[in-house]
């Protein structure tokens, strides 16, 4: 959809005169308002997207001490025990895994939001539908061609690519840090993001010499290595990400060695071209494994095995990149979210793992996050089933909602249309 | 690094032109058909596979197909209607021309030609036309009649397996040649040498290391060029001996000082079958037209090796059978050296090798001759995205050809560039998603019918191997399979008993294949896999 077209088929819906978090929206269809949205393509602020593939159990990632028994009752055979629970500052009532401790800090320091119970009615079990429904915004019975990301960056960018990149917007719109640009970044027509398709290659466009290791001892390697080399010079925005990363001379020396913790090689790439000044809206990473069916925990101590490195993994990548961009004075610009595509059952199975379930905490970090839980925890039958689950609180689609309006400055009514339906925004911001 | 760094030695492939008796199996079919045809499509290959290498070969070369029905109006609309061709008739019999019906019939001859490639036989025909095409050029926008254009493309595919000096002699008296290089104003009172140069340097002799032509022997083959016309109402071409230049006319020592006696009188006509006699009696024609059939279907490079052991005796099979161009493409498709292990994958797609290999890999499927509307319209679509790629066909970008087959060092590398290969990209994601439309009628990828083919889509190695072996000419590393696995087949996860994610997802659409969300799951990570896999080098490559 054009940018006029977006404009002219949604104001007619703002002309109802009627009260959003106190304001008329005829006032937000007015120009001032609307100077502001297309105003917003100039807000340097960046979001960053953790994803979880496989489905992260949220029943072991944030732990609802309130109801610990009925908790360890579900699943004896994996459940934390209570006095291995991390604490949470003022909130007695809901812990986090002990391997998170950097989360923890980060709570504490008033750096960390907790969204309990973040799903959709109707929750689709299989991996690849409910990551479809997550990355477009979809509904369960609802197939969605475009990213919800992507329709935000098409409505905030018209005319990409045709016109970019142009002076107010000379960066990437999105970046995927990994080979396969996220559905979450589809556009009408095309990505908007574009990959850097491992740190490996990352770092050789950076510092490398050109040369890519392909062997030219063939026809067709030595065809080959030239389409490489080509592809490398001819992407628009090499250059423009080259220069932000050469801007960066330094970063937090507490990033772990390189391939021991694939996030956080991903979040330091991340940290980096932000604070290198690239303008780029959004960041998407990954951090795979999360589909924990069995033995997610060694036996005799359940704090320690498989999702306990993962959790380790999410919250020491976390907490660096969080402080590197404070010392890179980036971290007033960026907010991020972790998110899977389904929690996990609420019982744990036989093989001491647990099996694909519904709603699940959300996390969203950054300066000015809003800290603090939001949400109660869930409540457990006392004698779980296997076939229970956790009921959701907030719809994933409020969160996106939170972050278009009030991290990206989208008016109500145009992040609306963007998500397809009015969803509350969760004041995920601070004020 | 730049371009001349990718010029690099031990590349050489020293097999020469004996039979070649190895494996005949997917790889070497796939290799032969997608340098005879456009594309190898899955079909095409079993076709040739169940039979042996030779018979294949012989089936490419020799097979006698009847020439094509001629281009149709099929280019009415609200702003022209051509008043001498009704709709769906073949604008080839009109005589009469204006601008605006020869600005659509130079249009619809080019997309009429495009869809020839687009329905190619099982015959190497439609190459061998767009290499004569790159050989004796003519640009439609310098012809710039549709009638003569249709005629010369017509020319070059009855004379395309034929004999090459039939093929020499017919070019030159062809009205859209004599137009193109200026043959009808060659006349004795004012020669003009411009057909007489091209003749030696790019349709015959070429500049190759034994050529030593001088530029008397420009002039004198001009002279004897003398006094050819178009006949504008007729459509054909004629020769006035008033303008003939009667003299004789005298060659170098590189033809063997010959004397070509000038003839009086209608007689002067025969004069062109002396100069052919004495262009034909040199070697060097041969080699040089044997080199250009090595660039366009082997290899860019020829180092000694190579002109010692394939292009010396293939040239020697040429003149042996009189300069039928069949011999030499069957020796040459049936040696070791064109059947080289270091050749497979060696030669960047050409433009039209990239669309239209593409649609008849994918059996991507147009409208039928009924709907001849709307099929020149997506025939000229496809053939638009060529032309941005490079590959304008009908108007190669000067009388030498498009420059990947003749621009030392680069030669194919030129294809890609910082335009074309995000473009390239561009194409095949615009296939794989919407592809291009035309009154509701849409040519693009069916993945799901093209995966259903394969033999085993519901295992996710088998399906990443099979599509690999259907795109390139090169197998991807374990590695690289197991990475496209996990991070799109299996949406990043991991584990041993990941697999059956993709095989459920799979299955549960074969079972219940209208199932929007079913075919949904499973159309979304195909086209992620393909647009994948046709964005990495290795499918640039044939």
């Amino acid at each position: 959809m054009k940018r006029r077209d977006f404009l002219r088929y949604t104001i007619p819906t703002v002309m109802i005169p009627s009260l959003v978090n106190g304001l008329s929206l005829k006032a937000i269809g007015s120009l001032p308002a609307m100077d502001a949205w297309v105003a917003g393509m100039d807000v340097d602020h960046v979001l960053v997207l953790v994803q979880l593939n496989g489905g992260n159990d949220g029943l072991n990632t944030v732990i609802p001490l309130e109801f610990y028994e009925s908790y360890r009752a579900a699943r004896t055979n994996i459940a934390i025990p209570e006095n291995r629970v991390l604490p949470l500052r003022g909130h007695g009532e809901t812990g986090i895994h002990p391997a998170m401790t950097g989360l923890q800090q980060l709570f504490n320091d008033e750096k960390l939001a907790i969204v309990q119970a973040v799903g959709y009615p109707r929750p689709d079990f299989s991996h690849f539908r409910a990551t479809d429904i997550w990355l477009t915004g979809a509904d369960p019975n609802q197939v969605l061609p475009t990213g919800w990301a992507g329709r935000y960056l098409n409505a905030q960018y018209p005319h990409f690519p045709e016109d970019y990149p142009n002076s107010r917007m000379p960066d990437p719109l999105a970046i995927q840090v990994g080979s396969i640009v996220s559905p979450a970044l589809q556009g009408p027509a095309l990505t908007m993001g574009m990959a850097i398709s491992n740190p490996d290659s990352f770092y050789k466009l950076i510092d490398g010499d050109g040369t890519n290791g392909a062997t030219a001892t063939t026809r067709a390697g030595e065809q080959i290595a030239y389409i490489r080399e080509m592809a490398v010079k001819t992407d628009q925005y090499a250059g423009v990400i080259k220069k932000a990363a050469q801007r960066v001379i330094c970063q937090s020396e507490k990033y772990p060695s390189p391939g021991k913790n694939p996030l956080a090689d991903q979040l330091k790439i991340v940290a980096r071209l932000i604070a290198g000044g690239l303008k780029t809206k959004i960041y998407v990473t990954n951090l795979g494994g999360f589909d924990t069916h069995a033995r997610q925990t060694e036996a005799n101590d359940t704090t320690t095995g498989n999702h306990a490195k993962l959790l380790a993994r999410l919250s020491e990548a976390i907490g660096i990149f969080m402080e590197d961009l404070q010392g890179l004075d980036a971290g007033d610009r960026v907010i991020g979210m972790t998110f899977s595509e389904f929690g996990r059952r609420i019982k744990s199975n036989a093989s001491g793992g647990t099996d694909h379930g519904a709603a699940a905490p959300v996390f969203l970090f950054g300066n000015r996050v809003r800290p603090g839980v939001i949400g109660q925890n869930p409540a457990l039958p006392v004698n779980a089933s296997v076939n229970d689950n956790i009921g959701m609180q907030y719809d994933f689609r409020s969160l996106y909602a939170g972050i278009l309006q009030n991290w990206f400055q989208v008016p109500g009514s145009e992040a609306d249309s963007l998500l397809m339906k009015g969803y509350p925004a969760l004041p995920l911001i601070r004020g | 690094m730049n371009r001349t760094n990718f010029f690099v030695n031990g590349l050489s492939v020293s097999s020469g032109l004996k039979v070649y008796r190895g494996p005949w199996k997917t790889g070497q079919v796939s290799f032969l058909l997608k340098r005879t045809l456009f594309g190898a499509s899955g079909e095409d290959v079993a076709w040739f596979q169940a039979k042996s290498l030779k018979k294949a070969v012989r089936e490419l070369i020799y097979t006698e197909y009847p020439l094509p029905p001629p281009p149709v109006n099929g280019y009415n609309d609200d702003k022209y209607t051509d008043e001498e061709v009704p709709a769906g008739q073949t604008w080839t019999t009109s005589l009469t021309y204006n601008g605006m019906n020869n600005a659509r019939r130079k249009n619809s001859f080019k997309s009429w030609w495009f869809g020839l490639m687009l329905n190619q036989d099982r015959s190497i025909r439609e190459k061998m036309v767009l290499f004569w095409h790159n050989h004796f050029v003519t640009e439609t926008n310098t012809v710039d009649n549709a009638l003569f254009c249709y005629q010369y493309n017509d020319l070059l595919r009855r004379h395309a397996l034929g004999n090459f000096r039939e093929m020499v002699k017919e070019v030159t008296l062809s009205p859209a040649m004599l137009r193109y290089l200026n043959g009808y104003a060659n006349t004795k009172k004012a020669p003009d040498e411009n057909y007489g140069r091209e003749l030696q340097e790019l349709f015959t002799i070429g500049k190759g290391p034994g050529s030593r032509y001088t530029e008397a022997d420009v002039k004198a083959a001009a002279k004897v060029l003398t006094g050819y016309t178009i006949d504008y109402k007729n459509f054909s071409s004629g020769f006035d001996p008033g303008r003939h230049d009667e003299s004789d006319k005298q060659f170098s020592p590189f033809y063997g000082s010959r004397l070509i006696r000038g003839r009086k009188g209608k007689d002067g006509a025969m004069e062109l079958d002396d100069l052919l006699d004495m262009l034909f009696s040199n070697e060097e024609l041969s080699l040089f037209i044997c080199r250009k059939i090595y660039r366009f279907f082997v290899y860019h490079a020829i180092d000694e090796t190579t002109e010692k052991n394939v292009i010396v005796p293939l040239a020697a099979v040429f003149r042996k059978k009189n300069y039928e161009i069949r011999p030499v493409l069957e020796t040459l498709f049936r040696s070791r050296h064109f059947f080289d292990p270091k050749n497979y994958g060696g030669m960047i797609k050409s433009p039209v090798d990239f669309t239209v290999g593409l649609c008849r890999e994918f059996r991507v499927v147009f409208p039928d001759s009924t709907d001849y509307a709307d099929q020149y319209n997506l025939w000229e679509q496809l053939r638009n995205q060529a032309s941005s790629l490079q590959q304008n066909i009908g108007d190669p970008p000067n009388v030498a050809g498009w420059q990947a087959y003749y621009q030392e060092p680069e030669f194919d590398k030129l294809w890609i560039s910082s335009d074309t290969l995000p473009r390239r990209n561009l194409f095949t994601d615009r296939m794989i998603n919407n592809g291009f439309s035309r009154n509701g009628k849409k040519v693009s990828i069916d993945l799901l019918s093209f995966v259903s083919g394969l033999s085993h889509p519901e295992d996710p190695d088998a399906l990443i191997r099979e599509s690999v072996a259907c795109l390139y000419q090169l197998a991807l590393s374990d590695e690289a399979c197991r990475f496209i696995k996990t991070s799109i087949l299996l949406s990043g996860l991991v584990g041993m008993s990941a697999d059956h994610y993709w095989t459920n997802a799979w299955l549960a659409y074969r079972d219940n294949p209208d199932d929007k969300a079913n075919r949904n799951i499973v159309t979304v990570k195909l086209k992620a896999l393909y647009k994948y896999l046709m964005d990495l080098p290795e499918y640039q490559l044939m």
